[in-house]
Order: structure tokens, then sequence, then C-alpha cells
């Protein structure tokens, strides 16, 4: 019924990423006690992949992306130590973490190595790919911000991943801008360059309330990996929750391996309590949407519109408006003290 | 005094952008070129200029008579790993715009008096050159026990060499932060844009300092270090006042820079390129201006 499947026994892999998208909305500040409780529930489940970092990845805690409470490499630590079936995954920004940080990983037991990159920026990538293949670990490369280009071009930059050793690349709708046939036809674009070589995922947001459908359209469109975030638990509002797709995808007879029930249980009883608030489909996650802005920087939005006295849609408008990029968290602050110069002005 | 004389090797952008500035130079002379392709603009236009340009490569540099006093290097950090040992043995010094780090990492007006006399020196990274100075005008009013930069350069100015090995930048410009900027700790983010028009350079500097910390001095202290900077570095300025956050034990000092090339050779948005050969030009001024104090406190034979 799907144009590819991922493994005989299974149609689709889903890859959990509330321990990692989810440290947006968590602030960085998970325990260990939440991700084993988080990863135990996932993994009995019958979650395949479960993705544990900083939300900016490897080495992001810092005073840009903000600093975590717990070591991440604990954190990854525990996650392993947990998991029974589950893989455990992790994610690295080149340019925010470095190679040690995946040689620390993989010393840690996470076994699947994410490489995001601005989707125009995939040659940054190349030596992370060349060393965790090295380390044998298994490859995702995520081209973030995939709504910014068109398919034929991100299709050229994931080749260059697939050529530096990575074995799936995820279209990365990071603003929750992507609209159905707009996922449908990157998807698209990348199976027919990639063929063989490296397989297709696709990681969606709820900025404008899509991340389930846009995900079966991926999936139709030949994507054979699908990532989403238990009770949405990600950054704007909320990745595609997992146990909603897992539902439709039983519904539409697409085997995922994890267990319906399980799953909604697992949401209700063991991730919501992890989450300081339910991820909100609300003004500002639709502006991110709408405008096309890095989900990322919901969070930062909020704080920096309290400390200067600024509208925090505001912000994330004029953040579309520079074209900033993931990453460039900093930049917010400059926006923040330069509408509230402007506003002293008026 | 007479100008010192310089080589440049490398003849591609930055070379090129290089030998604008040097030519205006009061106190050094660039009269040689090193390439290695023939169909190279950037060794077209040296030899219009009236620069004597081979693509024959560091032997025929090594093989001019008088050589030259100073060369500058920008071309790999492997290649000048392999030329530094001839230019030190010939006697010529050498300004590294490379990664290579074969002699101590500088940033002009910074630690550039301490290394005067090395036959080698670095110039760390265009992020170390913009954001050092930041984090050295907070440490040397108060002890500054974390730094962390964020350089945003635009995905145009960023070279495959850069590309290739971006852990590289991270980490060459991390320690800087720490062994020239006097943080206990450093940490250095890269983010390439590829906003169109491109976007000029911009770098965030983070320092943790001391709560009880004189801010008013520290401001103070910025203010005067990016007027430092300004003066070999024209398009470099503070955008915003440095702000101060209270957060957990520390307070966070944030200061906002921009960086606009000058627009010799490069674009104007590249002001990671601009500052990297700006630098380069101070330094080979002051070495030189060095070089000509030495000559004059020699005893006559």
């Amino acid at each position: 019924m799907l144009p590819r499947r991922f493994s005989d026994a299974l149609d689709l892999r889903i890859t959990d990423s509330s321990l990692r998208d989810g440290s947006h909305a968590k602030r960085h500040q998970f325990t260990t006690a939440e991700v084993a409780a988080v990863v135990g529930a996932l993994d009995a489940a019958g979650v395949p992949v479960i993705e544990v970092t900083h939300g900016d990845g490897l080495g992001g805690s810092s005073f840009t992306y903000g600093f975590s409470r717990t070591p991440e490499q604990e954190l990854i630590s525990v996650a392993v130590e947990t998991a029974r079936n589950a893989k455990i995954a992790f994610l690295m920004l080149p340019g925010v973490g470095v190679k040690d940080d995946i040689v620390a990983s993989a010393g840690n037991g996470a076994t699947v190595c994410r490489i995001a990159t601005h989707c125009t920026e995939a040659d940054i990538s190349a030596q992370h790919f060349g060393l965790a293949r090295e380390l044998g670990l298994e490859t995702v490369g995520f081209l973030m911000m995939a709504h910014s280009i068109s398919p034929e071009d991100l299709a050229k930059q994931a080749r260059i991943m697939a050529d530096a050793g990575c074995q799936c690349v995820y279209v990365v709708d990071s603003a929750g801008a992507l609209v159905l046939d707009q996922v449908s036809d990157r998807v698209a674009a990348l199976v027919a360059e990639l063929g063989d070589d490296a397989q297709v995922g696709f990681h969606g947001h709820e900025n404008l309330g899509l991340g389930v459908a846009n995900s079966v359209l991926a999936a139709r469109a030949g994507a054979t990996q699908i990532d989403g975030s238990t009770r949405r638990f990600g950054a704007g509002a909320g990745n595609t929750p997992v146990e909603a797709f897992v539902g439709v995808c039983d519904k539409l007879g697409i085997t995922t391996g994890v267990d319906f029930f399980a799953i909604v249980d697992a949401a209700e009883d063991v991730v919501r309590p992890a989450m300081p608030e339910e991820c909100r489909l609300d003004r500002m996650a639709l502006v991110m949407g709408y405008a096309g802005v890095y989900s990322s920087f919901l969070k930062h939005a909020y704080t920096l519109a309290e400390r200067y006295g600024v509208s925090g849609a505001e912000i994330l408008v004029e953040a579309g408006a520079r074209r900033l990029v993931g990453g460039q968290e900093d930049q917010l602050i400059d926006i923040a003290l330069t509408l509230s110069s402007r506003g002293r002005q008026e | 005094m007479a100008k010192a004389t310089a080589a440049i090797v490398g003849s591609g952008n930055i070379g090129t952008d290089l030998l604008f500035k040097l030519l205006r130079s009061d106190v050094v002379e660039p009269r040689w070129m090193v390439g290695i392709d023939p169909a190279s603009p950037g060794l077209r236009r040296a030899a219009e200029l009236g620069l004597s340009t081979t693509v024959d490569g560091v032997d025929w540099l090594l093989a001019q008579d008088p050589l030259p006093d100073l060369v500058f290097e920008a071309t790999s950090a492997a290649v000048h790993r392999a030329n530094a040992p001839r230019y030190a043995g010939a006697g010529i010094r050498a300004i590294d715009l490379t990664p290579a780090a074969v002699g101590p990492p500088v940033v002009p007006h910074v630690n550039l008096d301490a290394h005067l006399d090395a036959p080698n020196v670095n110039l760390i990274t265009c992020g170390g050159q913009a954001t050092i100075p930041m984090v050295y005008a907070v440490s040397r009013v108060t002890p500054v026990s974390y730094a962390e930069i964020v350089a945003t350069v635009a995905s145009k100015s960023a070279g495959p060499g850069t590309r290739a090995n971006i852990d590289e930048f991270t980490r060459t410009t991390s320690r800087g932060l720490e062994v020239i900027g006097g943080a206990a700790r450093g940490k250095a983010i890269i983010v390439l844009n590829p906003a169109d028009p491109p976007m000029v350079m911009r770098d965030t500097i983070f320092c943790a300092i001391d709560p009880g910390a004189d801010t008013g001095a520290v401001a103070a202290s910025i203010a005067a270090m990016a007027a430092d900077v300004a003066r070999y570095v024209p398009g470099y300025r503070l955008l915003n006042e440095a702000q101060f956050d209270r957060h957990g034990p520390h307070t966070r000092v944030a200061i906002f820079v921009e960086i606009a090339g000058a627009g010799d050779f490069l674009p104007a948005y590249a002001g990671n390129l601009d500052i990297m050969t700006a630098a380069a030009t101070r330094v080979g001024e002051e070495l030189a201006r060095s070089i000509g104090e030495s000559h004059v406190a020699a005893p006559l034979l």
C-alpha cells in the first residue's frame, strides 16, 4: 500500500523525540528520573527509537540555548540502561557540537546518530557522518527548515548527506510551515534523488495543526522513518503526537510496531507528568507556522517579551523577516532590544 | 624607515583582499604573490598591480634575493604546516591566516605585543578575531568564569575549507577565548545563514561575571575596545548596549557586534573574511615596526 517499507516487519519506523525536541518545551530541565520513566514507558509500548539530547543537540547546553539541568551524557546513559528493545538516538548540529560529543554518546551506548544542518548547508556535516559510520552508528540526516527551499534544491542537499554516509535523510519541518502537498513534493524529490542509496524521513511540527496529516502524506510519498513526540512534547506547538499517529496508522493498515493503547497510556500517565505544560496551538505557535519561524524560538521569545516589555509575537515575526535560521537564538535578544528602544522612541 | 617587504602566499579571495589592504600600508610593501594556478585571477591582478608573481610555489619565493621580511600565508592549514619551517629557516617572519596554529595565536590590541619576536604568529579564526577582544575587555576589569560566543556568517562567505572542518573553527575559537580572552572556560558556536541578500557578519559574546562586579567599568571597557578594534577593522561596531542580566549565581554580560567588510575586494557582508585580512595587515604593520626598531637598535658594523 505504501510505496516503500522500512523493513520486512515494519512499514514505518517511528522515532520519538519527546526527550530531545521536548527539551525545548522543558527549557532543558530534564532529570534522570524523568528520562528513565519516559524511556521505560515508550520502550514498553514498542517505540523502536527514542531520541535523548539537549534540544539543540549535543553541546547545546549554553547561554544561547539554555543550560541543561542534567549533563546530556548522563541522560543518554540512563536511557540506554533503561531501554530493553528501543535504540537510543542523539542529535548533533555541526557548529554547536563537535566530534568528541559523538564519540562520548557512542561510548555511552547510543546507536543512532542524527546530524542536523540548515537545509542549504548539508556539506558542513560530512566529517561528522564519516566519524559516525566509522564508529558503527546508524546515521540520520536532518535538513532543517525544509519549507524554505524548493523540493529540487532540497534533494540536492540530501544527496550531499547521503554521499557523506547518511543512511536516511529527513525532510525537517522545523517551523511547522509545510502544508500537505508541500510535504509530499519534498519527500518524493528526495526519494527520486536517493533511490536505494538512503531512506527518507519526515519530522513534523504542529504549528499549523498538520503533524499527523503531513506524516501520512510523507509515508505515502515514500518516507519510511517518521518522527513524533508523545503528547506532542516538543518545540513550538509541539511535534506530531506519536499516539495519534499510531492510531491513524492502525486505521490505515500501516504497521508501526507501536501498541496504540500502551502509547496512549504512556502519553497520559508518564509523559504528561514530565511536561511543564501542554504544548498548545496558541497565537505564538500559529505565528511561527504561518511566518515560517524556527519552532525552538518560542520559549526564548516568551522570556524576552517579559524581560524587555515587548510583544513576543512581534519578536517572532521579526525573526522571520530577518530570515534567522536554527541556532540564531542570540539574535532574538538583539530583536527584543531593538523593538524595545523603538517603543521608547514612539 | 624603509618599508618591510612582504610576500602573500595564496592567490584566492583572501590573498587578494589582503593585497589591497597592504597596498595602502605605510610600513609594509607587498612585493610577491605565490599561487598554484596559472589561470588564477588573483595572480593576474597582483601582476597588474606590479607584484612579482609565480605558480612555482615557495621554492621560487625562497630563491628571491633579497628575501621578503614578512610572509602572509593565505592557503590552507596543511600547506602552511609544510611551509612554516622553511620560512623560519630562511628567517622570514610568518603571519598565518590558516587554522594551522604553528605559532602563537594573536589578536591585535590584546596580546600581539607579547609575540612581536615570534617567528610565526597565527590569526586563529574570524570568530576569534571578532570576539576575543570583547572577552578580554571584560576580563581585564573582572574575572570571567565562562565565555560563550555565537558567530553568524553568510553562507556565501564560508569557503569549502571552513565547511569541511567546522569543528576546527569551534575548537580553535573556544581555546582562544580562554588563552587570550582570559575566560576560565570558553565555548564557541558558528551558524551559517543563507539569506539572500547575504547578511552581514554578526557575533554575540556572553560572559559570566561576579554579580558584584562594576558593570559601569565593564561597559566602558567594552566601548573602548570596540573603538580600538574599529581602528583597524572600520566596519566593526557594537549593536545596542551591553546587557547585564542575573543568571543563577552569575551576572551574564551580553555583547552584540556586527562586522561589515571594507569591500576592498570581498563583498561587504563578508565581515568574517575582512576581519582576518584587516587583522593580518595590522599584525604585519606591528611586526614591520618592531623589525625596524631592532634594526635601529642593532650595533653599527
